[in-house]
């Protein structure tokens, strides 16, 4: 890791991507609000059409959406605050990271478990039904062109929020080496979409007994080892983003972790789904849906 | 259509206002802010706060239980970065100001009477602050006691926010009248609790939350019922509102206007679709002014 020779902050990296990187990598909602909070009414909530929505194994679900606005908008790690029923059941609607965005055919694409009550109303929708949507929202991921590789690290439905990350890294020529792990082999879905997008997959799970912290701190510090990695992403685990600090900053590596948290607006008005980060300045509590949901990953604090 | 209405102070020209807490300077993102009849904003308090332990949140049959323990950046932050944010809109603002002693609100009260803002909403009902959710509106004394303290301080509207949570309303009604209070926002949200029977522990990180969303707007459009015969000062009624004719109702039962809550967080545009559906409604029926409607089916 010696080609690494200086640790830039975070924001550095942020602020020294968002003047690099290709303008379609940088427009996110929340770098595009500070050019002024007017003007783009109509543009977060909107209705998009349902190309298909599949059972893909026992417990995930892959939904395509038509909506070339919210496509041309979004940036990988930004998620869509979805009306799941429109009866009021559930009430509230349902973050949901985005797996896949096809700006050039103007879709998006989700991946989802189905857990509750959303999500089950979710699995309902048939090609051709509407899909309530607001965004796309938050921060997403930050690339930098400078990086010659980054390491994804997910676990379950982490993965899919990921997969956008490899298909950009790709299209900046970054080399990606995914670490995918869950419960069993087949629930690791985002595989051949990450393959597709060049990325270098290793599978894990509990299964077959290689997901364990003990089995991945020796893969990970192997892949560490042997690769020019610039940059640790991960999303999913908790167990995993623990892991994943304690290695990032024994090598001095930036890192950025992608979180969930129940939310009431979406939107950052509420301060529903706030979490505490730590920061230089010391304990902050700051919003998931408007601060993150992508944190530097020396921020997070576990739990 | 003439859709203008008189509250506490101020000519409106809708009566559709977001509700404290669920509105804030993103929204100008989702809707027109010029639109709405009022601008509400989260309460503000004397001093930071870095509000409750997550979650905060958590869904119920139509509706939610929240517990965010008004986190936010304090008056001078405030002041500073929120109310020149709103002036550039030419609805109306209302600060909601909340402290934890009569003192506190009376300094808040002055701090935050500066240009910009129109009215000054005390929110001495939020159930989150004191111990077991006691909060100054559950009592005529208390609630009579702080806003005249507040009255003091300041010569802006004065809009108390009460609470449902409690067996005394009409009498704390009455007090903040008594107080020189302009008008009554009725209601906060209804002490509650939910437990995730797997962990069998609270599903809120603070125990108890406050229970909001359409699940209770019958209490509410009941309590401003109550409360509009008890008092002269308009009320604004807020609890459970989804749509123009949720709105109605409580015009009906005595409400001078209304606060939007929950729903903002369902759909961001509900605001400006419940104005569209009160002038349709107001259309269909022949009534040329709103205000015609408010009190009509308070029974003699």
């Amino acid at each position: 890791m010696g080609a690494v020779s200086t640790v830039r902050s975070m924001n550095d990296v942020r602020k020294a991507a968002m003047r690099e990187l290709p303008e379609r990598e940088t427009r996110g909602f929340s770098e595009s609000a500070s050019g002024g909070m007017r003007g783009q009414s109509e543009s977060l909530a909107q209705i998009g059409g349902v190309l298909f929505n599949q059972q893909v194994s026992t417990r995930y679900w892959h939904l395509a959406v038509s909506a070339p606005t919210a496509a041309a908008a979004c940036a990988p790690g930004q998620f869509f605050y979805l009306r799941c029923g429109d009866d009021g059941e559930p009430l509230l609607r349902r973050p949901m990271s985005v797996y896949q965005i096809h700006r050039e055919r103007g879709e998006l694409h989700f991946l989802y478990a189905v857990k509750g009550v959303g999500t089950t109303r979710l699995a309902q929708l048939r090609t051709g039904d509407s899909l309530d949507m607001v965004g796309p929202l938050g921060h997403g991921f930050t690339l930098h062109p400078d990086w010659r590789g980054v390491l994804l690290v997910a676990r379950g439905v982490g993965l899919a929020t990921l997969g956008p990350v490899a298909a950009a890294a790709n299209r900046m020529g970054i080399r990606v080496t995914a670490v995918l792990s869950a419960q069993t082999e087949r629930d690791v879905l985002s595989e051949s979409y990450m393959r597709s997008c060049g990325a270098c997959t290793l599978v894990v799970t509990d299964d077959a007994g290689t997901s364990g912290v003990a089995a991945m701190r020796e893969l990970v510090a192997n892949i560490l080892a042997s690769e020019p990695i610039d940059a640790l992403f991960t999303c999913g685990s908790q167990r995993l983003t623990a892991l994943l600090q304690e290695m990032a900053a024994e090598r001095g590596l930036p890192g950025q972790a992608a979180l969930e948290e129940p939310m009431g607006c979406g939107l950052g008005v509420c301060y529903c789904c706030v979490r505490p980060f730590a920061r230089k300045e010391g304990i902050e509590q700051l919003r998931v849906c408007r601060d993150g949901p992508v944190f530097p990953l020396a921020e997070v604090i576990t739990r | 259509m003439d859709m203008r209405v008189a509250v506490g102070g101020l000519m409106l020209q809708n009566p559709v206002m977001p509700a404290s807490g669920t509105f804030g300077e993103e929204m100008a993102q989702v809707i027109d802010l010029n639109a709405l009849g009022a601008l509400v904003t989260k309460s503000v308090t004397p001093l930071p706060r870095m509000g409750n332990r997550s979650p905060r949140v958590a869904e119920t049959m139509a509706g939610m239980l929240n517990s965010v323990g008004i986190q936010g950046k304090g008056i001078t932050a405030f002041v500073r970065d929120t109310v020149p944010f709103y002036r550039e809109f030419q609805s109306p603002l209302v600060v909601s100001v909340s402290a934890d002693t009569a003192d506190e609100f009376a300094d808040l009260a002055s701090s935050a009477t500066v240009p910009g803002v129109a009215a000054l909403e005390v929110n001495i009902s939020c159930p989150n602050l004191e111990d077991d959710g006691r909060s100054y509106a559950m009592d005529p004394v208390q609630t009579r006691r702080v806003l005249e303290k507040v009255r003091a301080a300041t010569r802006l509207p004065l809009w108390a926010k009460l609470t449902p949570n409690t067996g005394a309303l009409t009498e704390v009604a009455q007090a903040a009248e008594a107080a020189g209070a302009d008008a009554l926002v009725v209601a906060n949200t209804i002490l509650a609790m939910a437990i995730d029977v797997e962990t069998r522990k609270p599903k809120i990180g603070n125990v108890m939350g406050g229970l909001s969303g359409p699940a209770i707007k019958p209490i509410i459009v009941r309590m401003v019922y109550q409360t509009a015969r008890a008092v002269r000062i308009p009320i604004i009624g807020c609890g459970g509102i989804a749509s123009g004719n949720d709105a109605l109702e409580y015009l009906l039962a005595g409400a001078s206007a209304v606060q939007v809550g929950t729903y903002n967080f369902v759909q961001p545009t509900a605001m400006l679709t419940i104005i569209a559906e009160m002038e349709a409604y107001a259309t269909r029926h022949g009534v040329t002014r709103i205000a015609d409607l408010i009190g009509a089916a308070q029974q003699m």
